[in-house]
């Protein structure tokens, strides 16, 4: 296995008597494309929150590779290379793609404090922006504001977003939620054709998918990690079923 | 940089900020009273200050989402600043100016740093509060401020020692006219930078930018800060030019005013404080003119059918019209 990305040790969080982690022990290995899988309420996303730093946890730590990243902002996670997408569309509506990425290309670079000089003077930042869309295969909009964009070039336009910030771990909340289902494999081929220094978690619903892409998948049920394993090993697993299918068990 | 090296992009947001040659007529315009209505130069000078501080209101509301119903503290601080220093005794325009700029740009920081932590309600209730609270201290110490009765004794030297403030308000006018351009200048400049972008992502959207790895609250207290400095420069000027600062300065109906005026003029928008503070400032004079008592009535209207009908303001309105136009052309 590859040195750890993204390591969390004992995380818990409630609120008041609702418990929405406990005793979280993640591993994401360098490179690696994780799913993390559940049914609604499972705690996917309030473990994202945790792990971004938009939620505070009760207990535990959260590292980045060696480094203990519990006590810091989310902006300064983002920074160490910590980075996540939104499940519900979380972008700058009257603000075109390129000025979205080129945005947050300056904000990585340092330019963003400077107020001196004209935004395209920064043609270094505005490039590497362009060469984003271009990648996602959203140049050809990319002049439009965003809310004029397609939905599916919006979902696109999350993961943009988050590429530019130079990623190491990046979280990605049902990438492909409210898309047609045709169109969520190419979204997820994105995904899959993303550098490889790029260790990937993402949450997703649509098992087809989750088999197709993960290397890995993490099941989670009311608040806890029920599982991981290969996603041989979780089809075959019998809790999982049950989870899935409406055991008893957990119920 | 020289143009004919950037790439298709660069040139694309490069245009989007290019000079129009509207802007070109606008500036030109303003020195039209000079030939046209010499009689008005007073009032000219007194909307030059007013779309100064509109200005100001529109760096933190328009671009940045900075909702404030206390802006009037910054206005009043650098009014008094520069009233008192020249009743002590140091009448000379510009570095009492510059004194305004710099007392209100320190109360602009200090403040800064509650206000970059709330947004929405909270931030109205906040700026509101600090407003109240500065008009009361003023009130309470009159010793220093003259009260109710406003500051009395302020007398200006001749600007560069050679042209006095006088009562036509040709003196006046230029000066006020002079700092608001310089001021638009570099307002300009700031929203057109990278800086200015991260204003706009945080008006935009502001659970996103700590997600791209924005400090959110650093560029919330530097925009501050520098809307204060500005708005203090406001004050100054018109302390300076009306030789007198009263409580109103500071006063909550300055603040309301100043909201009313970007929103009818269009915030988010450069010319939307500009363009407001003319409409509103010669409706003030007109309507003032025929029932004062009943000022306010005409203010509510305009403000309501501007709202209804012009949801992005005058300039939003004139905007709209031209894509119109341009479309049927």
């Amino acid at each position: 296995m590859n040195a750890l990305a993204l390591a969390t040790r004992g995380l818990d969080k409630s609120f008041g008597s609702l418990v929405v982690a406990k005793d979280i022990e993640l591993k994401l290995p360098q490179g690696e494309r994780y799913a993390l899988i559940g049914p609604n309420g499972a705690g996917k996303t309030t473990l994202i929150n945790l792990m971004t730093g938009m939620l505070k946890p009760d207990r535990g730590h959260i590292f980045l590779g060696e480094k203990d990243i519990t006590a810091l902002k989310p902006e300064e996670r983002v920074k160490c290379g910590l980075v996540r997408t939104f499940q519900i569309n979380t972008l700058f509506p009257h603000l075109s793609a390129l000025e979205a990425v080129t945005l947050t290309v300056c904000e990585r670079r340092g330019y963003a404090r400077s107020w001196w000089r004209k935004l395209p003077a920064y043609g270094d930042a505005v490039e590497e922006a362009h060469a984003i869309l271009v990648s996602l295969r959203l140049a050809a909009s990319c002049y439009r504001p965003t809310r004029e964009l397609a939905y599916g070039q919006q979902r696109l336009l999350e993961i943009a977003l988050a590429l530019a910030t130079k990623p190491k771990v990046l979280l990605l909340d049902e990438p492909a939620a409210g898309v047609p289902q045709g169109e969520s494999a190419e979204l997820f081929s994105v995904i899959s054709d993303l550098s490889r220094d790029i260790a990937v978690l993402f949450i997703e619903h649509d098992m087809n998918v989750v088999f197709r892409f993960a290397h890995r998948i993490i099941v989670m049920v009311g608040g806890r990690i029920l599982v991981e394993g290969t996603p041989r090993e979780i089809a075959a697993d019998v809790r999982v079923r049950d989870v899935y299918l409406g055991g008893t068990r957990h119920g | 940089m020289t143009p004919f090296t950037l790439s298709e992009p660069q040139r694309h947001l490069e245009a989007q900020i290019r000079w129009q040659p509207v802007e070109l007529a606008f500036w030109l315009a303003t020195l039209l009273p000079f030939v046209f209505a010499p009689n008005y130069l007073v009032l000219a000078s007194q909307i030059a200050i007013t779309a100064l501080f509109a200005l100001s209101l529109d760096l933190i509301l328009g671009y940045a989402g900075i909702v404030s119903l206390g802006h009037a503290a910054y206005f009043g601080f650098g009014s008094y600043t520069a009233g008192l220093i020249a009743k002590w005794g140091w009448g000379e325009p510009l570095t009492g100016l510059a004194a305004a700029a710099v007392a209100a740009g320190v109360l602009g920081y200090a403040t800064s740093f509650i206000i970059a932590r709330f947004r929405h309600l909270a931030l109205i209730m906040i700026t509101l509060g600090l407003g109240l609270l500065l008009a009361e201290a003023a009130n309470s110490a009159g010793w220093l401020t003259g009260g109710a009765d406003g500051l009395q004794g302020v007398r200006m030297w001749k600007l560069f020692g050679a042209f006095q403030f006088d009562l036509y308000g040709t003196t006046a006018y230029t000066y006020s006219l002079t700092i608001l351009f310089l001021a638009f200048l570099l307002a300009r400049r700031l929203i057109n930078s990278p800086f200015g972008l991260a204003l706009r992502g945080i008006r935009e959207n502001a659970v996103r930018m700590p997600a791209i790895g924005a400090p959110s609250p650093a560029h919330i207290r530097k925009i501050y800060t520098i809307a204060a400095v500005m708005a203090g420069v406001a004050g100054g000027l018109l302390a300076q030019t009306t030789e007198t600062v009263s409580l109103e300065t500071l006063g909550f109906a300055r603040s309301a005013d100043v909201l009313v005026i970007l929103i009818l003029g269009g915030a988010g928008r450069l010319y939307g404080g500009l363009v407001g503070a003319i409409i509103y400032m010669v409706a003030r004079d007109q309507f003032s003119g025929i029932n004062p008592q009943y000022w306010y009535f005409w203010i509510g209207t305009l403000l309501i059918a501007v709202v209804l009908f012009l949801p992005n303001g005058v300039l939003g309105g004139l905007t709209r019209l031209m894509r119109l136009v341009r479309s049927a052309a």
